[in-house]
């Protein structure tokens, strides 16, 4: 690992090695994650889960389960009447199916008994009666066929969400400026997070009656909400706890089913009541990686640089809502921030498909599309002759500039990014000089630090820390962020540490814990670090006032000489006359009175005022570089990866041990999309019963990298301070996946010269691409065909550098936007679009 | 695709042990059993439904939840234990045979108050990040380094194969490992 950049030297805390605050429980089995929890008296709650695809429920009988030995308790749809979904556009799921399942895996019912193996029995005592719907398999499928519609709601038939932009008049572009106009069609296929740990979920009353729920959750927060809303109960009534997460990745980001059972469960007995998902079913959780299909047309001068992009993209949303209206524009909305794109067009069609719910993974919708981005500039680059690291560097996007869809970039640290990864991998002497079946591939990205807007409409900040200091010394930090495995606790220690001058390991944390800590929305969308962050800055700093004062007065000195390092408050001009920090809360306290602040972040406000603009906006963007060296074997088409190198834009490292864990993370995770990650479906055969069923549920079937695997990783680090972010930091938690999949992409292509246009990367279809090459046929794997979509009418948002002011220019005036409003139908448009079957 | 490698004779249970525990393993007419496991040096008698793993007993009947489950299909790892010397899945272990055996999980590897240098390591260089995987890679590799105290990056991703983790892509973990190695190979230093 090295750092390149504006480095800054560290401080205190901030910038060193150092081990993470909750790295000692980790090692010694001590952390607590929900399963590990065990209560008195608790029962154990089972779920039963559809067999077959789409259907409707015509009984449910429960007599012969209530009666069996050990059982307490028998749930079904009827007990759980209120809707409840993450976005407020999207709340189509109940805990159990009431009028009719829409994927295998769908829960119909819940036993709850004494014991795991006696609700696991008691499961097969339930009769369930389906009669069956046609079942829609793929976003095709579902364009093709209105019926048998999965929801009421959506855009007609079984399109869930539509949207259409234009950012400019690319088609003029494209016919007046372009050298060349490319037109690529790619597929990603689906694939889902793979947590080491199962979900698990443990609801209780306390002794006053209230409920409280434990679980494995990125968003207590929410998951309070919906909660609440589900339940029907005040949400003051209802305390969430998120328990340490065993790794989520995303897939922990929804209010789920089985959290809602247990609560219900937990109220109707009056005892404590827990559920852990078994393997199998956290694969029917999912929420994964949407399966999208694109065509991307990008017109380029003869320089390589773009003069206008036009992105359609059409996304198998799985059987619900889910955060399904932000993915479809996360599918576009990103395009612009890497690269300037004077002109874009973007469209996104989101389908229902009676598989379980896709949602968010590490990079929410952007990966997809910036792998059909990074293989078509490579694409580029080779027809025009022109090295791809040269085509990007020629036309990064401007530092402190606003995209032509209205998203503002603050600093950017890509050309460092690309220089560091072109002179790690000695790129210039290397590439298509490696040999047969040797390459090198070069891909780029950007990601947001944080979701400018938050999932439902409010003017409340997106984080707030409470900080409590008292005589002994004691400093705790309490804050509703959630401890996932990427260092959220860590992060929170050492910033107030740093603020205050005390060790990390000094301040005590109270996190994710809807009854103790102020509200911070969760960790997804990498803000944690950057909101979290300036929340708790700003609580540190108004302690640290409290103490200044104090000890000013005391040792008689101007406030502005008071420095505080190393546990102790001193005259800065005179460092031994000074007080040990307890004995300045000790003097604080004594002319303060009881000493506690709060700080609070909320990201600035987006130009972008037209529908639609709420997804995509952040405080600041990381940027990302990546070259991928790969070995082909050209007589079985498998793929080794001995080296990655890696550059990322971080703005400035907090602690680089969990920073560099992040990117070889994120490295680890892409190549695993990359070369086998997949969730897939097939039809079981019609004398069985002709369901869609998950191809692979299980650890050992679902391929992911394992220790033999991993490549030597190289990471570089840019360090460019972000004004936005606390100490200048970026997000680096899902930007470094994104250029692996394109990287390892365009690395095959160098090795054998064979475009595989389709994410996996799998043998199978790099040898039929050499076949086809063998045979003088285009030497390419991936989709043949983009389907008919039923585009609505744009959205038409001037460029800012056409004089637009961030507003559609065909849209009524409306004041705010939210991330769901913004996700809303996009135009009013005629009913409806899907043909009949 | 895991790597447990066979117990070395010294260390697995003798013939008379089995055949006591043969004799002593009790699976009673109620659908439980009773078997004596000792534990992390601690010797217990332990009564539970004839049916649950290893894995289960630690957690559920020992309250020893260091111990974690991905997968109860012996795909993942993160239930590795060390059973007689050797490690083992405990997912894929019945409580039932493990009558008089000897077991240590993750509770039973640091001294005291003070981190097996493993976990140390681990734990300062970035080893661990949602920290579901550790413990069975605690115990796999403390294994290895019993074992062969100096290996290569080869043995120890051999070794660490059949341990998933999602969070680090693994090179922390090495890292950890061969300091460990390192540390553990250094000769005490007295003060």
């Amino acid at each position: 690992m090295s750092v390149g950049g504006k480095t800054q030297p560290p401080g205190a805390v901030i910038g060193r090695a150092r081990r993470r605050v909750d790295g000692r429980a980790k090692v010694t089995g001590q952390t607590l994650f929900a399963d590990d929890i065990m209560l008195p008296r608790m029962l154990v709650a089972r779920m039963l889960r559809s067999t077959v695809p789409h259907a409707r429920i015509v009984s449910i009988g429960t007599s012969r389960a209530e009666a069996a030995p050990g059982v307490k308790l028998v749930l079904t749809g009827a007990d759980f009447p209120i809707a409840y979904g993450i976005m407020p556009v999207s709340q189509d799921e109940h805990a159990l199916c009431r009028d009719k399942v829409r994927h295998v895996g769908d829960p119909v019912a819940a036993v709850v008994a004494t014991s795991e193996w006696a609700a696991a029995e008691a499961l097969r005592l339930i009769d369930v009666v389906y009669e069956p719907l046609a079942t829609i398999h793929s976003s095709e499928e579902a364009l093709r066929n209105g019926e048998a519609r999965i929801h009421e709601y959506g855009e007609g038939g079984n399109i869930h969400r539509l949207a259409h932009f234009e950012f400019g008049d690319v088609e003029t572009a494209f016919a007046r400026e372009a050298h060349k106009v490319y037109d690529d069609l790619f597929f990603f296929e689906g694939n889902t997070h793979l947590p080491l740990e199962q979900h698990a979920a443990l609801a209780a009353l306390d002794k006053d009656g209230r409920l409280t729920l434990w679980s494995s959750t990125q968003t207590p927060h929410y998951v309070h909400r919906e909660l609440a809303r589900a339940l029907d109960m005040p949400a003051h009534r209802v305390r969430v706890i998120a328990t340490p997460n065993g790794g989520a990745f995303g897939g922990k980001s929804d209010p789920f089913n089985h959290e809602i059972v247990v609560a219900r469960a937990a109220l109707l007995t009056g005892r404590p009541v827990k559920i852990t998902l078994t393997r199998e079913e956290v694969f029917y959780c999912h929420r994964g990686r949407h399966p999208v299909l694109m065509r991307l047309k990008t017109g380029v001068k003869r320089d390589g640089t773009i003069v206008g992009m036009d992105l359609e993209t059409l996304l198998d949303g799985g059987a619900y809502g889910s955060y399904g209206p932000a993915s479809t524009l996360y599918t576009g909305q990103l395009q612009t921030v890497t690269y300037h794109v004077p002109r874009y067009r973007f469209r996104a069609c989101r389908t229902f498909t009676n598989k379980p719910a896709c949602g968010p993974k590490r990079g929410h919708g952007t990966p997809q599309p910036r792998f059909a981005q990074e293989v078509q500039l490579d694409k580029i680059a080779t027809d025009l002759g022109i090295d791809p690291a040269e085509l990007r560097l020629r036309q990064i996007a401007p530092a402190d500039s606003i995209t032509a869809n209205w998203m503002r970039i603050g600093t950017i640290g890509l050309k460092e990014c690309i220089e560091a990864v072109v002179a790690g991998s000695d790129w210039r002497a290397r590439r298509g000089q490696l040999g047969f079946g040797r390459g090198l591939g070069l891909a780029c990205s950007s990601y947001l630090t944080g979701a400018g807007l938050p999932i439902y409409w409010n003017e409340m900040p997106h984080s707030g820390v409470q900080l409590q200091l008292d005589r002994s010394g004691r400093v705790t930090a309490f804050c509703g962020a959630t401890e996932i495995g990427q260092g959220s606790d860590d992060v929170l220690a050492a910033i107030v540490a740093e603020v205050l001058g005390i060790g990390a390991g000094d301040v005590r944390l109270v996190t994710g814990d809807t009854d103790l800590t102020p509200v911070d929305l969760g960790s997804y969308s990498s803000r944690v670090t950057l909101m979290m962050g300036n929340a708790a800055i700003q609580a540190a700093e108004r302690a640290k006032t409290m103490l200044r004062a104090a000890v000013s007065a005391k040792l008689g000195v101007p406030e502005e000489r008071i420095a505080f390092a190393q546990r102790r408050v001193f005259d800065v001009e005179n460092p031994d006359a000074g007080v040990d920090f307890a004995e300045a809360v000790v003097l604080a306290e004594g002319t303060q009175g009881t000493i506690g602040t709060t700080g609070s972040y909320t990201p600035p406000k987006s130009p972008g005022r037209y529908r639609g603009a709420g997804v995509g906006p952040s405080a600041a963007y990381s940027y990302s570089a990546a070259v991928v060296e790969v070995r082909v074997d050209p007589d079985t088409g498998w793929i080794t990866v001995p080296k990655v190198w890696i550059g990322h834009d971080i703005g400035r490292i907090l602690n680089p041990v969990l920073a560099r864990g992040q990117v070889e993370g994120g490295v680890y995770m892409g190549l695993g999309e990359a070369l086998m990650e997949e969730q897939i479906f097939r039809r079981l055969p019609h004398q069985l019963s002709g369901a869609l069923v998950h191809k692979i549920p299980s650890m050992l079937e679902y391929k992911s990298i394992t220790s033999l695997e991993m490549p030597e990783v190289e990471t570089t680090f840019i360090e460019d301070a972000d004004p936005n972010g606390p100490f200048g930091a970026k997000e680096v938690g899902q930007g470094p996946l994104l250029p692996i999949m394109p990287a390892v992409a365009n690395a095959v292509f160098d090795a054998v010269g064979v475009r595989i246009d389709q994410v996996p990367i799998t043998p199978e279809a790099v040898l039929k691409a050499l076949g086809e090459k063998a045979k003088g046929r285009p030497a390419r794997v991936g989709p043949q065909r983009f389907p008919d979509v039923p585009w609505p009418e744009p959205l038409v948002v001037p460029p800012p550098w056409e004089g637009g002011d961030g507003r559609a220019i065909n849209q009524k005036r409306r004041t705010g936007t939210t991330a769901t409003e913004a996700t809303a139908p996009v135009a009013p448009r005629t009913a409806h679009h899907a043909p009949s079957p | 695709m895991s790597h447990y490698p066979t117990p070395p004779a010294d260390q697995a249970p003798s013939q008379a042990a089995r055949r006591r525990a043969d004799r002593q393993s009790r699976r009673r007419d109620d659908g439980t059993a009773r078997v004596t496991l000792t534990v992390n040096g601690e010797t217990r008698d332990v009564v539970f439904e004839s049916y649950k793993t290893l894995l289960e007993v630690l957690r559920e009947d020992l309250q020893l939840t260091g111990t974690k489950h991905g997968c109860e299909l012996g795909e993942c790892g993160a239930c590795a234990v060390i059973l007689n010397g050797r490690p083992v899945l405990s997912c894929l272990v019945l409580g039932v045979q493990c009558d008089a055996a000897a077991v240590l999980t993750i509770e039973g590897v640091a001294s005291g108050p003070d981190l097996h240098p493993i976990q140390a390591k681990i734990a300062d260089l970035g080893g661990a990040q949602c920290g579901y995987c550790t413990p069975g890679i605690v115990l796999t590799a403390r294994h290895l380094l019993e074992h062969n105290p100096a290996p290569s990056r080869a043995e120890i991703a051999e070794v660490l194969s059949g341990n998933l983790c999602r969070c680090t892509g693994y090179l922390q973990i090495f890292e950890a490992v061969e300091a460990a190695a390192a540390e553990m190979r250094a000769p005490a230093v007295s003060a």
